[in-house]
């Protein structure tokens, strides 16, 4: 078969070669520029999830500290007083 | 919740399209008309059928979202559709390529698979076109729904157009595969295996990251209030699908919440 095949007249590889080549690489462009696409998301979801966690630990901080405030108030009100 | 299974999917995908490049390249024999300019054809028949393919699951998951008006189903659809775009844009360029080494022209309008083809693809790029002309979400998911079906039946004609055209030899592969020799018959089920492959795994990739980013958009909302959840949407309007936007999204929880 394989025999028969080689002997039959076809394309040129030198002239075919181009043609698959270009199919093949469009596929894989096709992919590549998806997977670029992909990255390009990850990367801007990563940064706002970055933003999200700065926000949580700033609002944790400032529950924090509001909660700190009437304590270390006291010490400065006593100062006051003493003054 | 999408990104269930991804890795695994990856990984085989890899390998299925590894093998399937081996088998085109070093097992299936030359073709003796075209010779080696036939391997396009292990590229570009999966890559149209696994486009029209997903046209006609975008229009099965359409469906389920006009019957459950469940926001999740309009983003499978959107997904579906999109990611069959991509493929038929695959399959229009490598197609076109296969006619220039083999017929001497890049695109031949008197034949009719290639023309179908053709139409079927813009009709459903005026999909996202669609989805940003439509501001309300819920409404612009409804009318996607109903393209997307309607399209959807639109699809088969093109199998039947295909089988009805007699003008030039273009290559029968569905319910005609018995002059394909053995070789080249096994090389085609596994390309198009791989195909398939790489569609649904782009397709989780694509709905995982869109789950991740309205996520995200929950967590701003949460931390931010109502002020920061609608500052994407302020960037204008969104072809993306309805479960995407914020306002969406609170919808269906409270819906969720009450039982709706």
């Amino acid at each position: 078969m394989a025999g028969v095949l080689a002997d039959v007249p076809a394309l040129p590889l030198h002239e075919a070669g181009k043609y698959v080549a270009g199919a093949y690489v469009v596929l894989f462009a096709l992919v590549l520029i998806y997977v670029a696409i992909m990255a390009i998301r990850l990367s801007r979801i990563e940064r706002e999830l970055g933003e999200l966690l700065e926000l949580a630990e700033r609002s944790d901080r400032g529950a924090a500290g509001v909660e700190r405030e009437p304590r270390e108030a006291e010490p400065a009100r006593a100062g006051s007083t003493t003054a | 919740m999408y990104g269930k299974g991804l890795r695994a999917l990856s990984i085989s995908t890899v390998a299925v399209m590894t093998a399937a490049l081996a088998l085109v390249f070093f097992y299936a024999p030359l073709e003796a008309e075209q010779g080696f300019l036939q391997k396009i054809f292990y590229v570009h028949v999966p890559l149209a059928i696994v486009a029209l393919g997903g046209f006609v699951a975008g229009g099965i998951m359409a469906i389920q979202h006009l019957r459950t008006r469940d926001p999740r189903w309009d983003m499978r659809s959107y997904v579906a559709i999109h990611m069959g775009l991509i493929f038929g844009l695959g399959a229009l360029i490598t197609g076109s390529i296969w006619a220039k080494g083999s017929w001497g022209h890049w695109w031949v309008w008197d034949e009719p698979t290639l023309v179908s083809f053709l139409i079927v693809f813009l009709l459903y790029a005026t999909y996202q076109p669609l989805r940003f002309a439509i501001e309300d979400p819920e409404r612009q998911a409804r009318y996607a729904s109903v393209f997307a079906v309607t399209a959807g039946a639109f699809v088969p004609l093109n199998f039947i157009a295909v089988r009805m055209s007699t003008a030039y030899v273009h290559p029968r592969v569905l319910g005609g595969t018995s002059n394909l020799p053995g070789p080249m018959a096994l090389t085609f089920a596994v390309s198009l295996i791989a195909i398939a492959l790489l569609y649904v795994t782009l397709y989780k990739y694509e709905l995982t990251a869109k789950h991740a980013r309205a996520q995200l958009r929950a967590l701003r909302r949460r931390l931010l209030g109502e002020d920061a959840a609608a500052r994407p949407v302020r960037r204008g309007r969104s072809a993306a699908p309805a479960s995407l936007h914020p306002a969406a999204m609170m919808t269906a929880r409270a819906r969720a919440e009450d039982g709706i």
